[in-house]
């Protein structure tokens, strides 16, 4: 969960308008001290790596053994070479495979999330008897570590599994192939559709019930109401949800490297294809990859809050238009 | 508009989490300077970095020489469990030339990679009895006909298989051959249809790379040679390869093994639905529980490995003991290292751990023979074993190796067309 804990960057106060200069600006360099001891420590922890990152990727080593002693020779020259490696050769037939998975990881998984997530936020939105009991257990995929329900779901996929079991079939989930794709699609729906429905459950219970009764006066009828008054209501939330969770899938990793395993070209993702270069002491290749997994989030995430306007920093919506 | 571009900016830096780690890991990739000889004076206490000691024998192993040694204490520093955690925290300690670690255990296919990058001290030979030692496992710390790391505890393939069964149709002996194994099948499913026959490790991991280098060997090809060249484009390597893609492919090696690492297959094997299974020393004391975990206790014996025409040849695992080149007290170190891989200490470590020993006597001693009875045919194993690939670039090998093998397995390309691309990826890798 690396990257929901650095979205809450403070933001500069912004002065209000009517204040006498002087003080304003004393105010805002006494704000700049008080700032100071997280601006530190966020550059620490998050401007090095990266810049340091960035620089590995540019690093082009060509490791040699000398026929003599057997020991290794190094030799590092700065150069585009690794991001000229992901486009072309062998390696770009990796990338393009990993690229492709992340992507249609992402785009699916979300979209069946989506729906389910809505879905059970809608049921947890109802009063009825036991709702609380519905709510918890709804919540439990969530709260169990990918890494473990991971292993779950292995056992589960494994070939004298629950799940040929139940399918009557000699399915072989964990090979290569279509059907590790998919199960890794199940796994990850079970484990964070809760995610979704939680967040948008929230958005839910502050839509006023006096909407709803306005609506049932003017007799509409309740897919009506779903699609005009409950969906634009609840966005502001569903939208930060998703967001979040395409973050979260593109740079997916334990899923797939423990329910299917590092190695497998099916469900191997750009994190999986980083990590496997650096395990092999590849850093130069292994950051170019994060580089450029970093560029796509980025971009996936700043068209996404353009097209959408998905409020993450909780300003209300209305205010940018 | 400005609070726009500020929810923009404060999603790029959420973004910018995700190269956190993988940035933070990459730092520092310099090495390969010019080794000086060791010396191995200075005395002080040393720590021993290894995996963890799941058995609870290593910390008593220690405090004895704790007992014994007041000014040079050994502290047992306990490395992840997967094999591959422990490398990478061995190669980080390394590269940041930290002194935490002094003696490393090490996985004998990392011997090569060490010693290369200059990690791991050579040690003096002179210092080990080596001539008591299995000539395989002792192969296993040397690098450049140097010797890196000291042999410490081995491993090696064995074929268990159902005597129950073999005797009830009527089969005096285990199969010595690969023809000899599928004929038996046919014969004891005759009567009991709905056993599979073979089994090994098939998985995409480390373990194909076993079994795939095993399969070679045993017909009689190589997949590296003595100069470290691949020479893995050969008809006998074919015919080896053939052998697991032929199973699958005519029902041997039943089409569940393809997901099978160690554990899937010996529960496989304890549930009885294999005849013979290609594994480690470690079942045996596990398949023989008692308790109801297994259901062939008593029913299995185990056998060397079958081959194309005669024996097999297996696979070697096991750990030897390295010392950092970082790390100080090197003289308390090696004479540490020689303790714990002592002939009577190894002999209490498999007593209490069933992990193989490295001596030669040990396999032969009656009262070891009588608690593990399947030393004699570990012996044999472990004495013809292969190396794995003694490449310095041994993570980018066994990719290849397995990326290939596991193709030809699932019929995604043919054993020529497997063979054939592995040599170029191995050409490649190795650089000669």
């Amino acid at each position: 969960m690396t990257t929901t804990t650095s979205v809450d960057v403070p933001t500069t106060p912004e002065t209000k308008p009517g204040r006498p200069p002087g003080r304003r600006a004393g105010v805002a360099s006494f704000a700049a001290l008080l700032l100071s001891p997280s601006l530190l420590i966020l550059l620490l922890v998050i401007g090095y790596p990266i810049v340091s990152a960035l620089r590995l990727s540019f690093i082009k080593t060509v490791d040699g053994v000398d026929p003599d002693t057997g020991l290794v020779t190094h030799s590092s020259v700065f150069s585009l070479a690794n991001y000229i490696d992901i486009f072309r050769g062998d390696t770009a037939a990796a990338f393009r495979n990993a690229f492709w998975n992340t992507t249609t990881f992402t785009i699916v998984t979300v979209i069946i999330e989506t729906t389910i997530g809505v879905c059970m936020a809608l049921v947890m939105n109802k009063a009825f008897r036991g709702r609380g009991l519905v709510r918890a257990s709804i919540l439990v995929p969530w709260a169990i570590p990918t890494a473990m329900s991971a292993l779950l779901w292995r056992w589960i996929f494994s070939a004298d599994g629950v799940a040929n079991d139940l399918l009557r079939a000699n399915i072989l989930w964990t090979t290569e192939g279509f059907q590790a794709w998919l199960a890794v699609v199940i796994a990850d729906t079970w484990k964070t559709a809760p995610f979704i429905g939680l967040l948008v459950l929230a958005g839910l219970q502050i839509i006023p019930a006096e909407v709803y009764e306005a609506a049932k006066v003017d007799g509409s009828s309740a897919w009506r109401t779903f699609w005009r008054i409950t969906l634009p209501l609840v966005k502001p939330a569903l939208v930060v949800a998703v967001l979040f969770r395409m973050l979260d899938v593109l740079r997916m990793f334990d899923l797939p490297f423990v329910l299917i395993g590092p190695q497998k070209k099916s469900t191997q993702t750009l994190s999986l294809l980083a990590y496997n270069d650096m395990s092999n002491l590849h850093f130069g290749p292994a950051a170019a990859y994060a580089t450029v997994l970093f560029a796509y989030v980025a971009v996936v995430a700043y068209a996404f809050v353009r097209l959408l306007g998905a409020d993450i920093v909780g300003r209300g919506v209305g205010g940018g238009r | 508009m400005r609070g726009r571009r500020a929810s923009a900016v404060s999603v790029i830096a959420g973004a910018l989490g995700v190269v956190l780690t993988l940035g933070a890991c990459g730092g520092g990739s310099k090495s390969g300077s010019t080794p000086a000889a060791g010396t191995f004076d200075a005395k002080g206490p040393i720590t021993l970095a290894t995996g963890k000691d799941t058995s609870g024998y290593l910390q008593s192993a220690l405090d004895k020489w704790n007992s014994a040694h007041a000014s040079e204490q050994v502290r047992l520093i306990e490395l992840p469990e997967s094999a591959d955690q422990q490398r990478q925290q061995m190669i980080q300690n390394a590269q940041t030339k930290s002194d935490a670690y002094t003696i490393l255990n090490v996985d004998v296919v990392w011997t090569a990679e060490f010693a290369a990058n200059g990690w791991i001290e050579q040690l003096p030979a002179d210092k080990f009895p080596l001539d008591k030692i299995l000539k395989g496992p002792a192969s296993t710390g040397q690098y450049f006909n140097k010797l890196y790391a000291a042999p410490y505890l081995t491993d090696g393939g064995m074929l268990y298989y159902r005597k129950d069964l073999l005797d009830a149709a009527g089969i005096s002996s285990p199969p010595a051959s690969w023809d000899d194994l599928a004929a038996d099948c046919k014969k004891v499913q005759a009567s009991n249809p709905g056993v599979g026959c073979y089994a090994g490790q098939f998985e995409k991991y480390e373990g194909l790379t076993v079994n795939f280098s095993e399969a070679v060997d045993s017909a009689g090809g190589k997949v590296v040679d003595d100069s470290g060249k691949p020479v893995v484009n050969s008809p006998e390597a074919k015919k080896g390869l053939d052998f697991l893609v032929n199973g699958f492919k005519t029902g041997v090696i039943p089409k569940d093994a393809i997901t099978y690492k160690e554990e899937e297959g010996r529960r496989a094997f304890q549930d009885g639905k294999l005849i013979f299974h290609r594994q480690w020393p470690y079942q045996y004391k596990l398949a023989s529980a008692t308790d109801g975990s297994s259901k062939v206790t008593g029913k299995f014996a185990v056998a060397a490995l079958p081959g194309l025409s005669g024996a097999g040849k297996s696979s070697l695992g096991g750990h030897n003991l390295a010392i950092s080149k970082f790390a100080k007290n090197k003289g308390s170190a090696l004479a540490f290292i020689q303790f714990l891989t002592s002939e009577p200490e190894e002999k209490l470590h498999l007593q209490k751990t069933s992990e193989a020993p490295v001596y030669s006597e040990l396999y032969d001693d009656p009262e070891l023979i009588k608690q593990f009875p399947y030393l004699p045919i570990l012996k044999a194993s472990v004495n013809d074993a292969v190396a794995r690939p003694r490449v310095v670039k041994y993570g980018d090998a066994t990719t290849a190796i397995q990326e290939d093998a596991y193709a030809a397995l699932t019929g995604q390309k043919t054993t020529d067309d497997a063979l054939k691309d592995m040599q170029d990826k191995l050409t490649s890798i190795i650089g000669k």
